[in-house]
């Protein structure tokens, strides 16, 4: 199956936090690219990564498999990771992982980033 | 697919085909697994009623291990050898373990029971939900108290001239028992397993081949908090259900 173009742009959204867009499709083939955001994301200072999925198109168990390798990442720089932008099916798969045991999971970047000062 | 005024209907947009794809690929959501049929010789000790586990969820150092063989192209594609082994996942097991999956092949939101066999021959019921399936990958989820807390993904993909099989586990062991027990030679019983495995799905196709293992710690961290877990471990009860066997066997005959 051709890979949609997947890009995971960082974006400073305050001094203690990072976005990171997430666009087209989050599959096993996404290692590279998320791991190098997630690195460009990890300042200094940082202590939340808030994932933006307003763009995803597409994510299988490979994507969720990747998306653990970020949290331990983030937890081991005692970080918290957030999420906004989930479709319905998504967060129901969020649950079904139990990666929402995790990952704070919010309906905008506001609401996430409130949540991230009030840690 | 939209409906038009018609009757007919246009052509899906893309949004609308990775919606369709989603839809049939992943398991609907379930808070407690729930075990619709107990096939013979299987034991729903530890399945019936459990959460799944994630690694988030497990006690242990959390591991990814890649296992892959090659088969040339012209002996199989990807979606037909994934599709095979969909088909009969249970025939490619090592001997002495067994996956009481529906007979109609590995699809999402299955629940199959597992019986396994650990070092000292000793037996252990467990079982795992179908997750995601596709026709390229396929994904099994453990529930609590399994060896285990994580999934194992199950794909082929196309490399050059060959058709790359794969295993690839993520998990963490699920209480600090299972742990020490990988550390006592229960990581190379799982690599020997999934070895085996790839081994008997390429030689189904023909194709005598070595299994490349790859092992990566990605947290060498143990979840301390998570020692609780140990209460539903399957080996404990699955342990005491055997020790039960001659009280229930009398208790069979009495009533």
């Amino acid at each position: 199956m051709p890979e949609a173009a997947t890009t995971f742009d960082v974006r400073e959204v305050s001094e203690t936090a990072r976005a990171i867009d997430i666009t087209g499709d989050v599959t096993a083939q996404s290692e590279e690219v998320l791991m190098d955001a997630y690195g460009r994301a990890n300042a200094e200072g940082v202590a939340a990564i808030v994932l933006n999925f307003s763009g995803l198109d597409y994510m299988n168990s490979g994507g969720i498999g990747l998306l653990v390798t970020v949290l331990v990442r983030a937890q081991r720089q005692h970080q918290r990771v957030l999420a906004y932008g989930l479709s319905e099916h998504y967060r129901q798969i969020f649950e079904l992982t139990r990666l929402d045991d995790a990952v704070g999971i919010h309906d905008s970047e506001d609401e996430a980033l409130a949540a991230a000062r009030a840690s | 697919m939209s409906a038009m005024n018609d009757g007919t209907t246009e052509a899906a947009t893309p949004e609308e085909k990775a919606a369709a794809r989603d839809a049939t690929s992943w398991a609907k959501s379930v808070s407690r697994l729930n075990v619709s049929e107990v096939p013979e010789g299987a034991v729903n000790l530890n399945v019936e009623g459990r959460r799944l586990a994630s690694p988030i969820q497990g006690f242990g150092k959390m591991w990814q291990k890649t296992y892959q063989a090659r088969i040339p192209a012209e002996r199989v594609s990807p979606t037909e050898l994934i599709a095979t082994w969909k088909q009969r996942f249970p025939e490619f097991w090592p001997e002495g373990n067994r996956f009481y999956g529906p007979l109609t092949g590995i699809a999402p939101g299955d629940v199959a029971l597992i019986t396994a066999t650990l070092p000292g021959k000793m037996k252990l019921s467990t079982g795992v939900m179908v997750l995601f399936a596709d026709e390229e990958s396929f994904t099994l989820m453990t529930p609590e108290g399994h060896m285990f807390a994580g999934w194992i993904t199950f794909s082929a993909t196309s490399v050059g001239s060959e058709t790359v099989v794969q295993a690839q586990v993520l998990m963490r062991a699920s209480d600090p028992i299972f742990e020490l027990g990988l550390a006592l030679g229960g990581h190379r019983q799982e690599d020997r397993f999934w070895n085996e495995t790839l081994t008997s799905v390429a030689a189904h196709f023909g194709q005598e081949a070595t299994v490349d293992t790859q092992v990566v710690c990605v947290d060498k961290k143990r979840q301390w908090s998570k020692w609780r877990n140990v209460w539903q471990s399957s080996a404990i009860r699955s342990t005491l259900y055997t020790l039960g066997a001659p009280g229930r066997a009398v208790r069979r005959v009495f009533s």
